[in-house]
């Protein structure tokens, strides 16, 4: 396995680390995108979401603009992004930001909406406020989706942050581009190997901290992902 | 052959036309050769992806502990970006359409799999016993009792892998395979909207197109469930 090697050693050796076309830079700023467009769909979707549950209403809305959302070819709204703004940082953000953000809606609207009548009238009849019962019984409940739904956002993220180098923007997808075009399998494989390593590990500590966000009475034992709520 | 990355960084300013309905009408033949072949890639992918997945679903239906291990590792596949996991493939087999389509069905594996395993574990017990009962074998109770009544499912889990094939496809386009990408791809390289325009908006109709289509034939294969 001469290639593999050729490999190992392009990423043992220091020089593919350093400078601003280095490992260690492009995954600062591969991860440092992707968590600002996690964030930015979450501001945006969390209270779309969350708020047509409690309320009830929207379904049509809330549980299509994922199907929507899949349509919409990553590729094609990052070159889109571009053309309205200008290169660089702002379109890649905006892309990500809105492939990001219909899942999360989907999921935290089928969450909440998904919570029992029975635990809603029982909080009802103990006298709790509208706020209360959001803050105090839904959200607990709706937990273990509404994080899977951040999950899917975020892995869909990372991954549609690598053809961010399309737009102008760096991330690892750069390295990914430069040796595609320089016919260097060897850089090509060690930097999708670090993507692939990359969403892996986004979607293990999500896992985790999706367990961790669930109440302990509703705890299931395994990792294993939710079924999709969108899926049936 | 030329090596399909993208070239171009620079973003295509200045008040250029959306559409120049001149260059569709001159290229309409190379348009849709990139169509069918985009619609070639789709449907071989989720071709491949279901005879892969039937062993996959039999397996974790039978032998239950098999599940968590079958989704675990079709859940790698998913998780890895397409773009990665496409080069990831080069080295073996380089731009060929083998690596845009391995990468393709690896992405429907999950999908299709946990869809039918859902479905079919969604058939309930009284029916699988009355089956039973009535001297069904199991075979014979999986295939005309369980999975019609799984059916909806199982094509919603296909209709799910045809939408996300058709928006995968396009990225294939950075390895030289990837039929309507590549039109966007050419836009974005030649600073030229009116490919990338066609390129989009046919990948958008085309996922819609599938998926409505294939909504009809869940319907269809559900009559229980229509109002």
């Amino acid at each position: 396995m001469d290639f593999l090697s050729d490999v190992l050693t392009h990423l043992g050796d220091r020089a593919s680390w350093r400078g601003s076309d280095g490992f260690t830079h492009l995954l600062g700023q591969h991860v440092a995108i992707s968590l600002w467009a996690v964030a930015i769909a979450c501001a945006i979707a969390l209270p779309i979401g969350l708020g047509l549950g409690h309320v009830r209403r929207g379904e049509v809305f809330a549980v299509n603009v994922a199907n929507i959302g899949r349509a919409l070819p990553s590729f094609a709204v990052l070159v889109f992004a571009l053309q309205l703004l200008s290169i660089g940082r702002g379109p890649a953000l905006v892309a990500l930001v809105l492939l990001g953000v219909p899942v999360i809606i989907t999921n935290a609207y089928v969450a909440m909406a998904g919570v029992e009548d029975d635990a809603r009238e029982a909080a009802r009849g103990m006298g709790m406020t509208g706020w209360q019962l959001f803050r105090r019984v839904e959200l607990p409940l709706a937990v273990p989706l509404v994080m899977a739904g951040i999950r899917t956002a975020a892995v869909q993220i990372v991954a549609t942050a690598t053809l961010a180098a399309l737009v102008g923007y760096g991330g690892l997808g750069l390295l990914i581009m430069r040796g595609l075009r320089t016919r260097d399998n060897v850089e090509v494989f060690a930097a999708a190997l670090a993507v692939a390593v990359l969403a892996l590990v986004t979607e293990l500590v999500l896992a985790v901290a999706q367990r961790l966000l669930t109440p302990r009475g509703i705890r299931r034992l395994d990792l294993a992902p939710l079924p999709d709520p969108t899926v049936i | 052959m030329v090596a399909p990355a993208a070239q171009a960084l620079a973003p295509l300013m200045g008040a250029e036309a959306w559409l120049e309905w001149g260059w569709v009408a001159d290229h309409r033949d190379l348009i849709l050769d990139r169509l069918r072949e985009h619609v070639e890639l789709t449907v071989l992918a989720v071709a491949i992806g279901i005879v892969l997945a039937t062993p996959l679903v039999v397996l974790s239906r039978r032998y239950r502990r098999t599940y968590p291990v079958v989704l675990t590792t079709t859940g790698i596949l998913y998780t890895i970006p397409s773009l990665a996991l496409f080069t990831l493939l080069l080295p073996w087999t380089g731009l060929s359409r083998t690596t845009a389509l391995v990468g393709l069905v690896s992405y429907t594996l999950l999908i299709l799999v946990r869809n039918a395993v859902t479905g079919l574990d969604g058939v309930p017990d009284d029916v699988r016993e009355a089956a039973r009962g009535m001297g069904y074998s199991p075979r014979r109770s999986l295939l005309t009792v369980e999975l019609p009544l799984a059916l909806p499912a199982i094509v919603a889990g296909i209709r799910l892998a045809v939408v996300t094939t058709v928006g995968l496809v396009t990225v294939a386009s950075l390895i030289g395979h990837g039929g309507l990408g590549h039109l966007i791809l050419d836009g974005l390289n030649r600073r030229f909207r009116t490919p990338l325009v066609v390129g989009a908006v046919l990948s958008v109709a085309l996922a819609t197109f599938a998926d409505v289509a294939l909504l009809q034939v869940q319907k269809r294969l559900s009559p229980w469930t229509r109002r």
